[in-house]
């Protein structure tokens, strides 16, 4: 495998990875500041995807697009969150997967009776279909955009939370929470924002996947599983955690794509290298976490907690 | 009405029936497909061109009226078993139809021969269904698994393709699809890839595909991953520069969703919504108008399988007790199908033409599949020989 | 899990004695459950023992994994595993032309001990949510496995040409469905004697604090080890008579939407509360059913009455019986 294929693959697994973020960032704050599962955050995912589709569809900009995709999405967050969720703040965390888990099935079928059960149309403008040549392959320009937008997002996160007032009140939020109700800040509105915020993430990665990836109905479900994986793997709670751990992740389900199956190549018979290696790279997000897990059950950043 | 009242009923049709040669019982055909979660789209459109049929004909198949019943099986195979045994338990169907995934086909193999119930296959083709564990009982109106692929390695062939590179999901239908593949392509294989099932992202495939130096790919991706799968192969600036010859990747439950994007893709099929035959014709024209869209191959399948019911039981006179006379009438296959004229193998596969399609504009410029090649004729799965 | 909910002991709606009204829905149900050979045998309507089947495979794969979840605090979402573990060891034996039921049954046990007590070993070195994903991680690393093993069959599972032979009851689906009852029976009248007794008293304390149990000089993880184990065995067994009763083994057995929807089930039904689970099983199954008979969106109605039931029921419906096991109590 050559150096330049090397650098590609590394870059895919950045991509990746910074896709996983914009889900992750979500996720983890919801979890770590208002204790709150939200199996649902797929859902909402979907949701961006099919806002930035109907958007796409109805004006043909991107840029509309994709603002469709977070703003309708932070919306629904916000509505969704005082309408119901709320409610769930306060249960333990069984029941949260319990309720959260039926919103799923809810939600999904939902967008099948809206937009159909087959994927609906979204494409990339002209003006972005381009790709650039890195080393004599071609590389999507688009791809390079999303890279831009998620480290744009990782950037904006942290001046949110390190250097604004409601920054500070999440963080306080993050260590002691009941602290920081004492103190009279509304945890109420604290946490909606919070939950739209995450949610408006998660829609956010859903309207930037739409040109890349098939918008049907279910298309959270499997990404969720991978985004559960990069909060855990990170440490729950923590911005940094996810950003890191869901560039590891990125980077080893690229990577085991791809090296792995070479390397192998080397040593085995084609025959068997063709049937182990795809086996072996399923599991090599699963392995890593299990791997992380025994030896750091708090994950690799984990918050800490007074 | 009960089951009790409902025998009571067919006793009774049957014994007036023995007497005065007509006025028999209904026919209770049971439905099995995928209506819920990811693979609904398929399952819908085998629904969709079933009724269809049924619709034309006033419920009646064969002059036959018809009960339908219809079940949904999750794409799980245990909930598949359960809704099998349904039908021959409890609702006592005379037929059974449909199945749209290869994993729900295995697994109601067994109760459906076990009970020795005749049924016509709409979709799901596996192997060792063609094979090893064929019954005289089933028939497939559609395709052994590995003919969409065989018929694009005889493509590969005959256009003098040196080196492909081949792309699939790794599960069975995947690595049966490329197995297939090479069964009839005589050059080199330049890479083979098996990705993780409902992989979202190729880039990294798609990228060691440049760097593998192939003069043409071939890809299997079914249902939303052929979505992805395309799109991304488009953005990296691949589509038109390597030739792209697919199986499932872009049908007709993914071409709303790629349109333009797809534009030139090969795929192939025993079957496209532009044949000149005039019974597909009629079916397309009758499809669009009741649905407003242009119909999969799944709903064509469906559709024929419809057709084929109809045509045993126009020869048996709507007997379906007698199981022999019923199943002879089906092999004879002896209507007018979508596809034209074809027999079933002994397996109860198909003995068919299959033809390659491009991606390109029809008549009222929307992107659909247009024939650009008949690469097989006549041509039988590869298992049939294993059938004893 | 910090839901203390307390008891409000009393009288009902029906003005029974709350033990006695869950006394008296169990011999009713268990009377149900009975019926359901005798009626597939009268109206010759042998569906209703695939039906009530599939309940009772899933009632007792639940009951294991409550044994782990509601009494040992392990909230597992890889449970699903055992399932499928359980039913491809009846399958791979019977292709390989060992069709000894006993067989069968002792290799299952074999088989998932060998797999849980280094999963188990492994996984509980985390907990809460940590814990709840790395069950998850060792669960999919199996379906990806059983999805790669060509040689019996794939994604696309593995037939079972011959189900596990006991003499003349070989495939005789009465004896399969009252083998089934018998076994739920069992494993509930098993887990009732070990819940009572030290060992589950120290389980379930492990549940509630951790760190009292080590301050009296006992180490939780070898409790929760054994519990793990347990319940995986019961799982697993739900697998072996999921494969008899399908004559199939499929990775979608152990999907983790399936561990997911075990874990529904327990919950519906009640943590920590022996027939919960049962009741859980049986709702969901039918209920998803019955909907699946109405119409082709029916999760659309499944996911509402789910988040309703998690709002109003905060101790599933068999809390609606009253609190008379101490599942979630013991404070």
């Amino acid at each position: 495998m050559s150096p330049e294929l090397l650098f590609i693959q590394a870059l895919n697994g950045l991509q990746f990875g910074v896709l996983l973020f914009l889900m992750a960032a979500g996720l983890t704050l919801v979890f770590g500041i208002m204790s709150f599962i939200n199996l649902a955050h797929g859902s909402l995912y979907m949701f961006g995807a099919y806002f930035a589709a109907a958007a796409y569809q109805a004006t043909g900009s991107f840029l509309v697009s994709v603002g469709a995709g977070f703003c309708g999405v932070f919306v629904l967050g916000a509505l969704i969150d005082r309408c119901g969720f709320f409610v769930l703040h306060r249960r333990d965390h069984l029941d949260q997967v319990l309720a959260t888990f039926g919103v799923v099935l809810f939600s999904n079928e939902v967008a099948r009776m809206i937009w159909g059960a087959s994927p609906i149309f979204m494409e990339l403008p002209e003006s972005m279909a381009d790709s650039i040549s890195l080393f004599g392959l071609s590389y999507p320009a688009y791809r390079i955009l999303i890279i831009a937008v998620g480290l744009v997002v990782a950037v904006g996160l942290y001046l949110l939370i390190e250097r604004t007032r409601i920054g500070m009140l999440i963080r306080a939020g993050a260590s002691n929470r009941s602290m920081v109700a004492a103190l009279g800040v509304n945890i109420g509105w604290l946490n909606t924002f919070i939950f739209a915020l995450g949610a408006g993430l998660a829609g956010l990665a859903g309207a930037m996947v739409g040109p890349i990836l098939s918008v049907q109905p279910g298309m959270g479900d499997p990404i969720l599983i991978t985004t559960l994986v990069v909060i855990v793997i990170g440490g729950i709670g923590s911005i940094r955690g996810a950003f890191l751990g869901a560039l590891v992740v990125g980077v080893v389900d690229t990577l085991g794509r791809t090296v792995m199956p070479f390397v192998l190549r080397q040593s085995l018979d084609p025959e068997t290298a063709n049937t182990v290696g795809p086996a072996l790279s399923s599991l090599a997000v699963y392995v890593l976490m299990a791997v992380i897990l025994a030896l750091k059950p708090d994950g690799l950043f984990p918050v800490k907690k007074r | 009405m009960n089951t009790r009242q409902h025998a009571a009923a067919v006793a009774l049709a049957m014994a007036a029936g023995s007497f005065s040669g007509a006025s028999l019982a209904d026919v209770r055909i049971g439905f099995l497909a995928t209506l819920s979660g990811g693979g609904a789209a398929l399952g819908q459109d085998m629904v969709d061109g079933f009724n269809l049929a049924l619709e034309e004909r006033g419920g009646k198949l064969g002059g036959q009226n018809i009960q339908l019943l219809k079940e949904d099986d999750q794409m799980k195979p245990d909930v598949g078993v359960q809704a099998v045994q349904k039908f021959i338990e409890k609702e006592k169907v005379d037929l059974v139809a449909g199945v749209t995934f290869s994993n729900v086909m295995m697994a109601v193999a067994k109760p459906l021969a076990d009970a020795d119930i005749t049924f016509v296959g709409s979709n799901a083709g596996p192997a060792p269904l063609a094979g090893k564990l064929c019954s005289k009982a089933f028939f497939f109106a559609s395709w052994q698994n590995d003919n969409q692929a065989e018929v694009l390695g005889k493509y590969a062939t005959d256009k003098g393709y040196r080196k492909v590179y081949l792309m699939a999901p790794n599960y069975q239908s995947g690595r049966d699809q490329v197995v297939g593949f090479k069964r009839f392509y005589k050059g080199t294989v330049a890479g083979e890839v098996y990705t993780q099932l409902n992989q979202p992202d190729y880039s990294a495939e798609l990228a060691q595909l440049q760097a593998a130096g192939a003069d043409a790919v071939y890809a299997f991706f079914p249902g939303g991953m052929g979505v992805n799968f395309i799109k991304q192969f488009k953005q990296a600036g691949l589509l038109g520069r390597l030739p792209l010859l697919t199986a499932s990747t872009v049908d007709g439950t993914q071409l709303p969703a790629l349109k333009e994007m797809a534009l030139g893709t090969l795929a192939g099929s025993f079957w496209g919504p532009d044949s000149a035959n005039p019974a597909s014709k009629a079916f397309v024209a009758a499809f669009e108008k009741k649905y407003g869209r242009i119909p999969s191959q799944y709903a064509a399948q469906a559709y024929d399988s419809a057709l084929l019911i109809d045509s045993a039981l126009k020869k048996t006179g709507g007997r379906v007790a007698d199981k022999v006379a019923l199943r002879n009438a089906l092999r004879a296959a002896d209507y007018a199908s979508l596809r034209g004229a074809y027999r079933f193998g002994p397996n109860g596969f198909p003995i068919q033409d299959f033809h390659v399609f491009e991606v390109a504009r029809d008549a009222g410029g929307r992107v659909s599949l247009k024939q650009v090649g008949t690469p097989l004729k006549a041509h039988q799965d590869a298992y049939a020989g294993e059938c004893k | 899990m910090n839901s203390m909910t307390h008891t409000h002991g009393g009288q009902t709606l029906l003005g029974m004695g709350k033990g006695r009204l869950r006394v008296a829905v169990t011999v009713v149900l268990t009377g149900l459950f009975l019926l359901v050979p005798v009626y597939a045998g009268v109206a010759g309507d042998s569906y209703s023992l695939i039906l009530f089947g599939r309940v009772l495979v899933f009632a007792l794969a639940a009951v294991g994994l409550n044994f782990a979840l509601g009494y040992g605090g392990m909230v597992s979402l890889g449970h699903a595993m055992y399932l499928g573990l359980g039913a491809y060891t009846v399958a791979i034996l019977s292709h390989h032309g060992v069709n000894s039921g006993v067989v069968h049954l002792l290799a299952v046990g074999a088989v998932t001990a060998v797999l849980a007590v280094p999963v188990g070993f492994i996984a509980l070195r985390t907990q809460g949510i940590a814990f709840i994903m790395i069950t998850l991680a060792f669960a999919q690393m199996l379906f990806f496995v059983f999805v790669g093993l060509k040689q019996y069959g794939g994604d696309e599972g593995l037939t079972i040409a011959e189900l596990s032979g006991f003499g003349a009851l070989t495939a005789n689906k009465t004896a399969l469905y009252l083998s089934m009852m018998v076994a739920l029976g069992l494993a509930l009248a098993l887990l009732r004697r070990v819940v009572a007794s030290r060992f589950g008293l120290v389980l379930r304390a492990t549940r509630i604090n951790e760190r009292r149990v080590r301050a009296v000089g006992t180490s939780p993880l070898g409790y929760r080890l054994v519990g793990y184990v347990m319940s995986a065995e019961l799982c697993a067994v739900a697998g072996y008579f999921l494969a008899n009763l399908t004559a199939f083994a499929s990775p979608a057995y152990m999907a983790w939407t399936v561990s997911g929807e075990l874990i529904v089930m327990v919950l519906l039904g009640g943590t920590g509360t022996l027939v919960g689970p049962v009741v859980g099983a049986a709702v969901f199954l039918l209920l998803e059913e019955g909907l699946k008979a109405l119409t082709d969106h029916w999760m659309a109605i499944m996911g509402p009455v789910i988040v309703l039931i998690v709002l109003f029921l905060k101790d599933g419906l068999w809390g609606l019986l009253g609190d008379g096991e101490s599942g979630k109590g013991g404070h």
